[in-house]
């Protein structure tokens, strides 16, 4: 590549940017393993208590579950039924699914305060409030246009014919479907489930109107200590959390590599 | 075959296939669904509810849309979602376009790290971001500390729980969503033209000027649509890097619901904020096609 003042400054210039998406987010990992009660960098001295407090509280450890629960029934949910309904706006002619399809797409256009007092509205009257349930609910809505648009994106690369041509050699539409096109598109499907799970376990706003008693997620306990205190224990499950999302782009990647191969 | 038979059989044959298209169609949605449903009552259906009440006050009545127009509050409000949201779509693309023709023109080893580095941090939590903007950018923070031991500051310098936290760390979130249907749309530029463009006698600016940029224009209609409309509805980063002086839209609706209970009131702006999202949705797929802009294309 030839190295001219121009290309010089643009390097710098995205060198910066990048610098600016990375330092915050690794930034927080140094400061969780900090012996101090305030936050200064670099730690006077290096300790897990933060680690300790987190795992050892109560409180915390409940929140964790119920999050990671979530997460994972919502992710299990949105898959299939997303996988579903991108199938058929996929296959579909007619004027009545693309508009259908704007709606399945809304979750991720209307502001998430208002999706959170319609929720919260719904489950006011359905005693969905404060349960678990309601939260892989709203949750699986949420995610549902994430999961549609990885899967859609899958499906466009795939030749129909193949599943055709399954089909025209007796095996019936689901069965040709699992044997012949879900196999070629998985690496969509993953990223979708990725997608779907990484999306229950980041939401805050809506649990923050619906959750609540014996079922508080991570983030809405995270989000009331922020408003309130810079507590360091933050520090350390911020870590965790940064660090599941570091193995979740690996995977990721390693599928959509394994499906390329 | 007379030709009335085979009239006949043409006609049974359409018939079977117009049957059979109707069926696949039936098929279709029955696959949709259930993701439909999902959507319908826990989305569409409330959404109905707050149009009801917001035109509701022990009657049918404006009055919640006439507060909106005349409390200055209101307006406050609405006019500073609207300029942190121009400015942090203009600072969106002002850093993004370089980082996404940058990927573009790397070697591919080096684009897969520059990509990396902008996924990363869309992958992480958006509390996560907004605790290491805290970290850095209050008055104790590592950027004031920082600043102060290399004797520049005497003071610190206000940088959270103000307008400008707010702006840095709303850029940090939405970047990415700038930076992906820029890079997506600039992948597809063929080559030759650029090339074509060069050839012809056009020094390397006045190529990217006349030929590439112009190439590039339904990414950055798709990036920026995007970003200003997600901007618009923010709520978490305001509310934790505002220090309760940046009072978004999002956050007057749900301080009318969490405070006040005034669900007519804050449906009523909750309607206005989904009304302004959906025009510049629809004005943007005049332009270029809706699911472009949400990343299904």
């Amino acid at each position: 590549m030839r190295v001219s003042i121009p290309s010089l400054l643009l390097w710098g210039f995205v060198g910066l940017v990048l610098l600016y998406l990375i330092v915050p987010i690794l930034i927080v990992m140094p400061m969780s393993f900090s012996d101090a009660r305030f936050l200064s960098f670099p730690p006077p001295a290096w300790s897990t208590r933060w680690y300790e407090a987190f795992f050892t509280s109560r409180n915390w450890m409940a929140a964790a579950q119920t999050s990671l629960l979530v997460a994972v029934l919502t992710a299990l949910i949105a898959t299939p039924l997303g996988t579903a309904a991108a199938y058929a706006i996929h296959n579909s002619t007619s004027r009545l699914v693309r508009s259908l399809q704007i709606v399945l797409l809304m979750p991720m256009m209307v502001p998430i305060i208002i999706v959170a007092i319609g929720v919260f509205f719904v489950y006011a009257r359905t005693g969905l409030l404060a349960t678990r349930a309601g939260l892989v609910l709203a949750d699986v809505m949420l995610s549902l246009p994430y999961v549609i648009i990885a899967v859609l994106a899958g499906l466009r690369g795939f030749d129909m014919t193949q599943e055709m041509v399954a089909r025209s050699l007796g095996m019936n539409r689901l069965r040709s479907f699992m044997a012949v096109t879900l196999p070629q598109i998985k690496a969509s499907v993953v990223t979708g489930a990725l997608f779907a799970f990484i999306t229950a376990l980041d939401e805050t706003i809506v649990a923050l109107f619906i959750s609540g008693g014996r079922y508080q997620t991570l983030t809405k306990r995270m989000f009331t200590a922020l408003r309130d205190e810079i507590d360091p224990t933050i520090a350390a499950i911020s870590s965790l959390l940064t660090a599941a999302s570091f193995l979740i782009v690996l995977l990721a990647g390693a599928s959509r590599r394994n499906s390329d191969a | 075959m007379s030709v009335a038979q085979a009239t006949l059989a043409r006609d049974d044959v359409m018939d079977i296939a117009i049957r059979h298209a109707r069926r696949e169609q039936g098929t279709m949605l029955l696959l949709l669904a259930p993701a439909l449903v999902v959507v319908a009552v826990l989305l569409v259906l409330p959404l109905g509810w707050l149009v009801w009440q917001s035109f509701w006050n022990d009657g049918l009545t404006l009055e919640h849309y006439r507060r909106i127009a005349t409390d200055p509050a209101y307006w406050t409000s609405f006019t500073l979602t609207f300029r942190i949201s121009f400015l942090v779509t203009g600072l969106a693309l002002l850093l993004g376009y370089p980082v996404a023709y940058a990927a573009l023109k790397l070697p591919p080893f080096w684009a897969n790290v520059v990509l990396a580095l902008v996924v990363l941090p869309f992958w992480t939590s958006v509390l996560v971001r907004a605790y290491a903007w805290l970290i850095l950018l209050q008055r104790t923070g590592l950027i004031n500390e920082a600043l102060a031991g290399l004797g520049l500051i005497d003071q610190p310098l206000e940088l959270a729980y103000n307008e400008l936290g707010t702006i840095i760390a709303t850029v940090h979130i939405l970047l990415p969503f700038m930076v992906l249907p820029l890079y997506a749309t600039m992948q597809k530029i063929p080559g030759d033209l650029v090339q074509a463009g060069a050839s012809l006698g056009g020094t390397p600016l006045h190529v990217f000027w006349r030929v590439f940029l112009p190439l590039s224009m339904p990414g950055v209609i798709a990036g920026t649509v995007l970003v200003f409309i997600l901007c618009l509805g923010f709520y978490i980063t305001p509310e934790l890097l505002g220090g309760g002086r940046v009072l978004m839209v999002s956050m007057i609706v749900s301080r009318n619901v969490e405070l006040y209970a005034e669900w007519g009131a804050a449906s009523a702006v909750a309607l206005v904020l989904l009304a302004c999202v959906g025009l510049l949705f629809f004005a943007a797929s005049r332009l270029i096609s809706l699911e472009r802009i949400l990343g299904a294309r």
